[in-house]
């Protein structure tokens, strides 16, 4: 069980204003442990297929395959537990739950999958937050919190049900050199001290030619990967 | 899949704690609602049943007596020599008959052993005259077995000085209209005068006033023991004019009058032949408390359904990141009903414990009317039925109401929000 992520052919078409194929037939995969990044121009399909492969977007032809099971097909239910149980996810905008306190934010996954006790996600959680020095901001409101460091909350919060990937939309395109840095060596460290996935679509040049592979993307189809 | 109460009921608070204008606004909308509802309805079926009592207790269930009527079969129709003719008769009389129910004693006596009958009070209806001086004013002299009346109806509530128990002890003793008692500045311990239709006088001690509240009847009616009567009118002790029964369950009424005037072949009229469109009313009166709880309930539940379509709008950042990180629509759906019910649950609450309040303060607000000596007070109805309906239906107006906006969050599609589209 070496590969995380698998695609196999997959197409999709926009319908709307007119029919577009914005992915042409696109195979690739992510095995365990990799550090992989998406390179393309805007339009390129890059996001879209992120959020194919994050199981948010359903409507697409082809086959998705995470930790060797087929996901395609499944009911909306089952892809939200396969979110909530395998998959960490962070965007370009932090988007936390702006009434919450950091550490309720980086709980929440972990009380709907439910299955530690409240001590122990708690504890969890904690552990995450500190491990990426911020443990300090624990009890504060996530609105009051700076952009760098609400990205750093995001992260914990992507990871504290320990996923099998960790996926990334710009996750450093809205902050600036220093904390787009930081938040690269966070991925690296992950990769290399726990050997956890990563798969991250950028606009970021630099940030890309750091990782393992790049998947280069133009039109809808994969140029070189 | 296993719902997750806990986060969806914690999320949901969250959400309330920090709209707390919002929420306020939604759950007062509610408990004026509910509260309106609960004070309307308490006062109104108070009031009815103030009013039904009024009538009911002061009507006996069944009525028995002599009705003065022309024969049916006049004697022209018994003769077969006119059988195939139109027979006309004019200026048709009553039929010669005594006042007294026949067999009243046998009656009475029946209608005590039988199970369905909680009483029966024989009555003298007597035409009189009360004198004062050489004044002469007519009225009419009831003579009653007063404790067994004081057991089946509400005729004590009514003696406004003086007891049934001074009458019954008294053998000369008059229970008079107050009415009378005022046009002849008679009090308690006075004698009053009476004459008989037949012109023989006498002397009556009035132990008590009697008020029924209505003037008519305060003006002309007294009640004097059943057996004083008697010998007034020289009559024998089995002379009755009137039995009124009261069963223990008012339903079966019209059929036991039914049964009574075959059975004995004397008038029987039963309390809802007498009081037919009393029920209209009482049915009017409820109809418009509920329409009028309904209407405010259903404005409240369109301030709730405004709210959380407006938080929805609101949320949408929020909705799609839960959804990203793994809560399902039902999830989210869920979230934002709960948040309707809890509003409905704590504004319903509110609204009971304030339309009980209400209730209560209306309870205490002095309300006195000659018609009505026993009531002081306005009457409320504090059944505890109407507090179970008011708070289900403020749960039930807050889920329809958070129903159509927790389905759209439902069907938010997350991708659409994070990327902007």
């Amino acid at each position: 069980m070496n590969i995380v992520l698998k695609a196999e052919n997959i197409n999709k078409h926009f319908r709307k204003p007119v029919l577009f194929h914005v992915l042409k037939d696109i195979s690739f995969e992510v095995k365990r442990g990799e550090f992989a990044s998406i390179m393309g121009k805007s339009g390129s399909g890059k996001s879209t297929l992120l959020y194919i492969l994050s199981t948010m977007d359903t409507d697409y032809e082809g086959k998705l395959f995470l930790n060797d099971e087929l996901v395609t097909g499944k009911t909306r239910q089952e892809l939200s537990r396969i979110r909530n149980e395998h998959i960490g996810f962070v965007f370009q905008f932090h988007y936390l739950l702006s009434e919450f306190s950091v550490i309720e934010n980086v709980m929440l996954p972990a009380k709907k999958l439910a299955k530690k006790s409240h001590a122990l996600i708690e504890q969890d959680a904690m552990q995450k937050l500190e491990m990426l020095n911020i443990g300090h901001l624990a009890k504060k409101r996530a609105s009051r919190i700076s952009g760098g460091e609400k990205q750093r909350v995001a992260i914990a919060r992507a990871l504290i049900n320990d996923p099998a990937i960790l996926m990334g939309d710009e996750p450093t395109g809205n902050l600036d050199s220093y904390n787009s840095e930081n938040v690269f060596q966070i991925f690296k460290r992950l990769k290399e001290e726990q050997g956890l996935s990563l798969l991250v679509v950028t606009h970021d040049h630099d940030f890309a030619l750091r990782t393992d592979r790049i998947i280069e993307m133009e039109d809808g189809k994969i140029i070189k990967q | 899949m296993m719902i997750n109460w806990k986060v969806i009921i914690e999320i949901a608070k969250t959400h309330l704690i920090t709209k707390m204008k919002s929420t306020t606004t939604a759950a007062l909308g509610v408990t004026f609602g509910i509260g309106a509802y609960i004070t309307l309805v308490s006062f109104m079926t108070g009031l009815n049943q103030m009013l039904d009592d009024l009538i009911l207790n002061q009507t006996p269930h069944i009525h028995l007596f002599n009705e003065i009527e022309p024969s049916d079969k006049q004697p022209v129709d018994l003769y077969t020599d006119f059988e195939d003719a139109i027979n006309l008769v004019h200026s048709i009389k009553p039929k010669q008959s005594q006042r007294k129910i026949h067999n009243a004693l046998p009656i009475l006596q029946y209608l005590r052993s039988e199970e369905a009958v909680k009483g029966a009070a024989p009555q003298l209806r007597a035409q009189i005259f009360y004198l004062s001086g050489s004044i002469e004013l007519g009225g009419n002299l009831v003579g009653v077995d007063i404790l067994e009346e004081t057991r089946l109806s509400n005729i004590g509530d009514y003696i406004v000085e003086g007891t049934p128990e001074d009458l019954n002890t008294t053998d000369n003793g008059i229970l008079l209209g107050i009415g009378l008692a005022q046009k002849m500045s008679l009090s308690v311990g006075d004698r009053v005068q009476i004459s008989t239709v037949g012109g023989d006088i006498f002397p009556l001690k009035i132990v008590g006033f009697y008020q029924s509240g209505i003037a008519d009847i305060d003006n002309i009616q007294s009640f004097a023991n059943l057996k004083t009567v008697q010998r007034i009118l020289g009559e024998a002790q089995n002379y009755i004019t009137d039995i009124n029964v009261k069963l223990h369950d008012i339903k079966g009424a019209t059929a036991m009058a039914q049964q009574l005037e075959r059975q004995f072949e004397v008038k029987a009229v039963d309390i809802n032949e007498a009081n037919a469109q009393f029920e209209t009313g009482s049915n009017i009166r409820n109809l418009i408390t509920y329409a009028v709880s309904v209407t405010l309930l259903i404005v409240a539940g369109f301030g709730i359904y405004n709210i959380l379509n407006m938080l929805i709008y609101e949320k949408m950042k929020d909705i799609a990141i839960l959804k990203a990180t793994g809560f399902s629509g039902t999830d989210v759906q869920l979230i934002f009903m709960s948040q309707a019910v809890i509003i409905g649950l704590i504004g319903g609450i509110l609204g009971l414990v304030i339309g009980f309040g209400l209730s209560r303060l209306i309870d205490n607000v002095a309300f006195e009317t000659e018609a009505l000596p026993t009531i002081t007070t306005y009457p409320i109805n504090y059944n505890p039925w109407y507090y179970v309906i008011g708070i289900s239906f403020a749960l039930l107006s807050t889920f329809i109401a958070g129903y159509l906006p927790s389905n759209k969050a439902k069907k938010i599609d997350p991708v659409r929000i994070i990327r902007g589209t």
